[in-house]
């Protein structure tokens, strides 16, 4: 079943046409990759996917039912979880309150089971619960990133470069986590720069160019296709 | 000079009031709200009102400007500032002023350039130690100002919708990815500020009774110097910044020079953001990307 439904999708900034006419589907169960340069507008597409953005032209469809003109606060609700580029958590507030916050649609009596199944995945961030999240390194704030989109528990969870800046060490646990949550039953949509190890969790992944989609296709086809290696794989 | 003490706190609590409603609304809607002095004036008149027009005793009056205030604030926010959510902080600026002249003008146009003898709200005693009198108005002002302070600081660490609003004050993108209301907690925002404004008002009004269209301008200016000397955005800052300025202007007053006592407390405003921009408590900015 269609999980996630975009089609013909127009966004612009101002004048700046960044969105042309896009169309992909994530189904129930899959992790779907888009990958592409930087500027090709994949963070955009999220963006307007999650409500931040609204767009010109176009339809998004969540489980059948239209997203356009709900406001952007009510979608997480929805079963629709972003994890932004550069993470975005609250630099002020301490790592539970970051987590409380990705609960924030939720029902308080919930709140404090799904923190400990968040700090049985993420044991470090257990250990710095009351810290300021500023204060946490690179890799423990994607982690919190991360903890905090799931604490809405999401039916799709959207994870915009979750990678980026990371040692490569912490890329591999970051992608493995990507793949028990979708074992564990999470829809997956995924952008990212690092296409070899996108493509390679990915059932299914879009190739997209100034705006446009060029190719798509499953993983291992496009970690195949010769025109998808030469561009993103370095031959 | 313990009774220079008590009246410059009692004085720098009334600041401290009203630099909260600037730090609270600056921290989260990132505008400088020049219109709040004028909603102190507004408070005013409405427990002016209550209790000698209407005859309402003294708590019922409060509630009533603290209850008018509250919505005249959200009305504010919703019709003046929230088209201008966008736009650039010039134009928010001079609407703010705008919006400030709109109060004043139509107090006076209500109430007359004519200074009306605020009445007396607080009928307790005044209370004697040893040689020195403490007026029961410095006594309630103190009070309220410590009841406000932690309420707030409670209310902000502790409650959901209070780590909603230092969400939405650092990045409102993503507290509305997590499901928060951004308008709805700015609105909350303005509300809170124009409440505690009118408490400033109803406080300031019993310490020096007289009550004009202009009362809130020269307490608003100064409240907005108390909350960018204590670090603006910080709550304990407004609470400091504002108790100090009441302190420095009432010594200023008694020992170096009653004319010169505002050009004192802007001279120390001065030095403070020269040893250190962001203010006494202000907090740095560190952003990691
Ligand atoms: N706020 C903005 N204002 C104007 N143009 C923008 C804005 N954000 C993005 N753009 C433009 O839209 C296009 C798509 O940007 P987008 O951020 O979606 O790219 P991306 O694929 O996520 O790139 P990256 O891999 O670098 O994150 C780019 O040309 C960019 O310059
Ligand atoms: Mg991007």
């Amino acid at each position: 079943m269609s999980m996630l439904s975009v089609e013909n999708l127009h966004v612009y900034y101002g004048s700046i046409h960044a969105i042309k006419g896009i169309s992909f589907e994530v189904n129930e169960g899959e992790i779907v990759t888009l990958i592409g340069a930087n500027g090709a507008g994949k963070s955009t597409t999220l963006n307007t996917v999650a409500g931040l953005l609204k767009p010109k032209n176009g339809s998004v469809q969540f489980e059948e039912n239209s997203l356009l003109g709900i406001p952007v606060h009510k979608i997480v609700g929805k079963g629709m979880a972003l994890c932004p580029e550069g993470r975005r958590i609250f630099l002020q507030l301490t790592v539970q309150e970051n987590l409380e916050m990705g609960a924030y649609s939720r029902p308080g009596s919930e709140i404090e089971a799904s923190i400990e199944e968040i700090y049985q995945r993420f044991p470090r961030l257990k250990e710095r619960h009351k810290q300021i999240a500023g204060t946490l390194s690179g890799g423990e704030q994607q982690m919190l990133a991360m903890g905090r989109a799931l604490m809405s528990k999401p039916k799709l969870m959207m994870l915009d470069e979750p990678s980026m800046g990371l040692a490569p060490i912490l890329v591999e646990q970051i992608f493995d986590i990507i793949k028990e949550l979708n074992e564990a039953g999470t829809t997956i949509l995924l952008v990212e720069q690092n296409a070899q190890m996108a493509l390679s969790v990915a059932h299914r992944g879009y190739v997209l160019e100034t705006g446009r989609i060029v190719t798509t296709g499953t993983g291992a086809e496009l970690l195949e296709d010769d025109a998808v290696r030469k561009a993103y794989l370095g031959g | 000079m313990l009774t220079y003490l008590i009246n410059g706190i009692s004085l720098g609590s009334v600041y401290a009031i009203i630099a909260l409603g600037y730090t609270m609304v600056y921290g989260i809607a990132k505008m400088l709200n020049f219109a709040h002095g004028d909603v102190i004036m507004v408070g005013g008149y409405m427990a002016f009102c209550a209790t000698s027009y209407l005859g309402w005793p003294a708590i019922p009056s409060v509630l009533f400007s603290v209850l008018v205030c509250t919505v005249l604030g959200i009305v504010i926010e919703r019709l003046a500032y929230k088209p201008l959510r966008n736009a650039s902080s010039l134009a928010v600026l001079i609407t703010a002023i705008g919006v400030s002249y709109f109060l004043q003008n139509t107090a006076l146009l209500i109430w007359s350039s004519n200074p009306k003898a605020f009445p007396n709200l607080v009928s307790l005693p005044n209370l004697s130690v040893g040689s020195i009198q403490i007026s029961s108005v410095a006594m309630v002002t103190v009070a309220a100002c410590i009841i406000i302070m932690v309420g707030l600081t409670l209310f902000t660490d502790k409650t959901k919708m209070g780590k909603a609003m230092r969400a939405v004050s650092e990045d409102k993108g993503a507290a509305q990815l997590m499901g928060i209301n951004v308008n709805g907690t700015i609105s909350l925002t303005f509300a809170i500020g124009s409440g505690l404004a009118a408490i400033a008002g109803v406080l300031l009004c019993s310490a020096y009774p007289t009550l004009m269209p202009t009362t809130g301008a020269m307490p608003g200016i100064k409240a907005f110097t108390a909350a960018v000397f204590g670090g603006i955005g910080s709550i304990p800052g407004a609470m400091l910044g504002g108790i100090l300025l009441g302190l420095i202007e009432i010594f200023g007053k008694a020992y170096i020079s009653t004319q010169l006592s505002d050009a004192i407390v802007f001279a120390v405003l001065i030095i403070v953001l020269i040893v250190k921009p962001t203010g006494l408590l202000g907090k740095k900015v560190n952003e990691k990307v």
